[in-house]
């Protein structure tokens, strides 16, 4: 496992792919943080994070796509598959390779903190709170992200499936928002859709609630996705 | 060290790989030879656990590689048919990367180097991959598979894309090699295989055709000894066939004689097949001494590798094809094709001739021809 964490945080680098990503990620959070936080005078930085949602959403596709279309495309996935390895430590490799560059990007609050700090009190529970949260949203994520990309061996077709699937959950969301006073099978699929929700569990960290269940959905969500994916490398070798 | 058991492999409703059994003692260099789509790669795919197999089972050491294959995989050295590698990393780095995936015990520094000073790739270590030529990515792939001296190697075509002089030194590596490991070989090139392996399997249409050394699968295809001869006898013509034909089956050793076409005027050809153990060659020259005969032609039709390789393969596809007429002198198919173009012309002339009176100038024409 270490071996392909070690590779692909290589890789991520010399592909550029690490650069765009780390751009795109502080780009977005600089200017939510001059417009939402230092823009409207304050030093909390909930609106900041809640902000970031749609970001995450879009720069994790980038992220994960090459992770698994790429080593089917190149064959490359010979060599792992017939390296005295299990299916985990290759997808848990590249998984926590990916999360770790995540970890990088979102880590960047941490400087909008010590400039905070210069300018008033910084709220450091919400900050930390959120910081927690966002870490838990790109986990579940980036494990959809890996999940999609083991599917097809097109880098693009990964990223847009990815994004798809991801902004499918959260318009979902919205498009039944107002199923929850109507008949029974509209709160029935009401029900089902918050529960499996991204969205509404993440801004939830934003208003300042710390939920331990939607830490559980996620870390959950995370497994799952991984799981599935060693599930797909699997059936490819039955098949 | 490699035993492999009813080996099947089915994609959906094609059979790739159909019933395939062998064995490869320590220390052998199996050659595995078939056309393109014989089932070659499926095949090392499934000894190396890349995809599983439909039934059957292999076991590298003893190690049954669907049970454990964490332990059998750590045994097996495999170079695919196109390396495994990454472009965007260094030789060195690659290779580095290898031996941490492999958790390979022997000291780093000292093992990369052996095995970049065994496969000629060390003044390329530190550049990129993708900056390589296609013989030295090929060289890096060997590498890769060398990385930890697993005791089984299975390269799939090792060869493919190197220049003559590279051929020749991997072929010797090969060879080397094949002194501390037991390698499995695939190749559609039949020089190679001939060169380097101790042992031959042959496969076609995901079947065993044939498993032995060259000089086994020879005795074994040919099954008898095969001869062909030109007889002359004393009237020049069918009649002369029948008589000659029916005195060589009388000698013992012969098992089947068959009088083939007219090659030469009013000569025919005879297809002699003997019991593999008489030397009837004397026999024959007697015989022909006693009646007058004269031998024009005598070919031993021994195959070689080529020959065996090309009946094993081409067999089916031309039964298939329902050409009886091809099957019956598939040995000489450039013969018959001269003789399908005199034939051609024959026609040609007689047709000619028609219109000219006579048909003895188109026997002289075709006397003329030949």
């Amino acid at each position: 496992m270490l071996a392909i964490y070690r590779r692909e945080m290589g890789a991520f680098f010399t592909s550029g792919v690490a650069y765009v990503f780390l751009a795109v990620f502080w780009l977005f959070s600089g200017l939510f943080f001059y417009g939402g936080v230092i823009g409207s005078g304050t030093t909390d930085t909930s609106s900041l994070f809640g902000s970031m949602f749609l970001i995450v959403l879009f720069s994790v596709a980038v992220l994960t796509m090459k992770l698994l279309s790429e080593e089917k495309k190149n064959k490359t996935d010979q060599g792992l598959l017939t390296a005295p390895i299990s299916l985990w430590d290759i997808v848990l490799g590249k998984y926590f390779a990916a999360l770790t560059l995540f970890i990088i990007a979102e880590s960047i609050v941490f400087v909008y903190a010590f400039i905070l700090n210069y300018l008033g009190d910084v709220l450091w529970t919400p900050l930390l709170g959120n910081y927690f949260a966002m870490l838990f949203l790109g986990a579940a994520f980036i494990a959809v992200g890996v999940f999609v990309s083991s599917l097809t061996e097109n880098q693009m077709a990964s990223a847009v499936l990815c994004i798809l699937a991801l902004l499918g959950l959260y318009l979902s969301e919205m498009f039944v928002s107002g199923f929850e006073n109507g008949n029974k099978f509209q709160k029935a699929v009401y029900f089902v859709v918050s529960k499996i929700s991204f969205y509404s569990r993440y801004i939830e960290f934003t208003r300042g609630v710390f939920s331990l269940p939607s830490v559980v959905f996620f870390i959950s969500a995370a497994f799952l996705f991984n799981f599935f994916t060693v599930k797909v490398l699997e059936k490819r070798r039955w098949s | 060290m490699i035993e492999v058991r009813n080996l099947t492999k089915k994609y959906g409703d094609k059979l790739a790989v159909n019933d395939i059994s062998f064995k490869v003692e320590k220390g052998e260099i199996l050659g595995f030879l078939g056309p393109n789509g014989a089932g070659k790669s499926t095949t090392m795919n499934m000894l190396t656990g890349y995809i599983s197999s439909t039934s059957g089972e292999v076991l590298i050491d003893g190690i049954d590689i669907l049970e454990e294959p964490k332990k059998a995989k750590s045994k097996i050295g495999y170079l695919p048919e196109i390396p495994p590698i990454y472009i965007d990393m260094t030789v060195e780095g690659y290779l580095s990367y290898i031996y941490d995936l492999k958790k390979c015990k022997l000291p780093r520094k000292a093992h990369l180097k052996d095995v970049c000073n065994l496969c000629k790739i060390q003044d390329v270590r530190g550049r990129l991959i993708k900056n390589l030529s296609k013989g030295y990515r090929q060289r890096v792939g060997l590498a890769q598979a060398l990385i930890n001296n697993p005791p089984v190697l299975i390269l799939d075509e090792p060869t493919v894309g190197l220049d003559p002089n590279q051929i020749i030194e991997i072929r010797t590596l090969i060879k080397k090699l094949g002194k501390r490991h037991t390698v499995i070989l695939s190749s559609h090139i039949l020089p190679e295989i001939q060169a380097v392996c101790d042992r031959i399997i042959i496969i076609n249409r995901g079947e065993v055709a044939a498993d032995g050394t060259a000089d086994e699968i020879a005795k074994n295809i040919t099954n008898k000894h095969k001869m062909t001869l030109r007889i002359e006898g004393p009237n020049h013509t069918a009649e002369d066939k029948r008589v000659i034909a029916e005195a060589i089956r009388q000698i013992d050793g012969v098992k089947y004689v068959r009088a083939d076409m007219e090659r030469e005027k009013g000569v025919y050809d005879y297809d002699v097949e003997t019991d593999g153990k008489t030397d009837v060659r004397r026999a024959i020259n007697k015989l022909c001494m006693d009646k007058g005969w004269n031998i024009l032609m005598l070919q031993l039709s021994d195959l070689t590798l080529e020959d065996i390789f090309l009946k094993i393969t081409m067999d089916e596809g031309l039964d298939k094809a329902g050409s009886a007429k091809s099957d019956k002198s598939k040995p000489r198919i450039d013969l018959k094709t001269s003789a399908d173009g005199k034939l051609s012309a024959v026609q040609e002339d007689e047709e000619e001739t028609e219109n000219s009176f006579f048909s003895e100038e188109s026997d002289e024409n075709d006397g003329g021809e030949e």
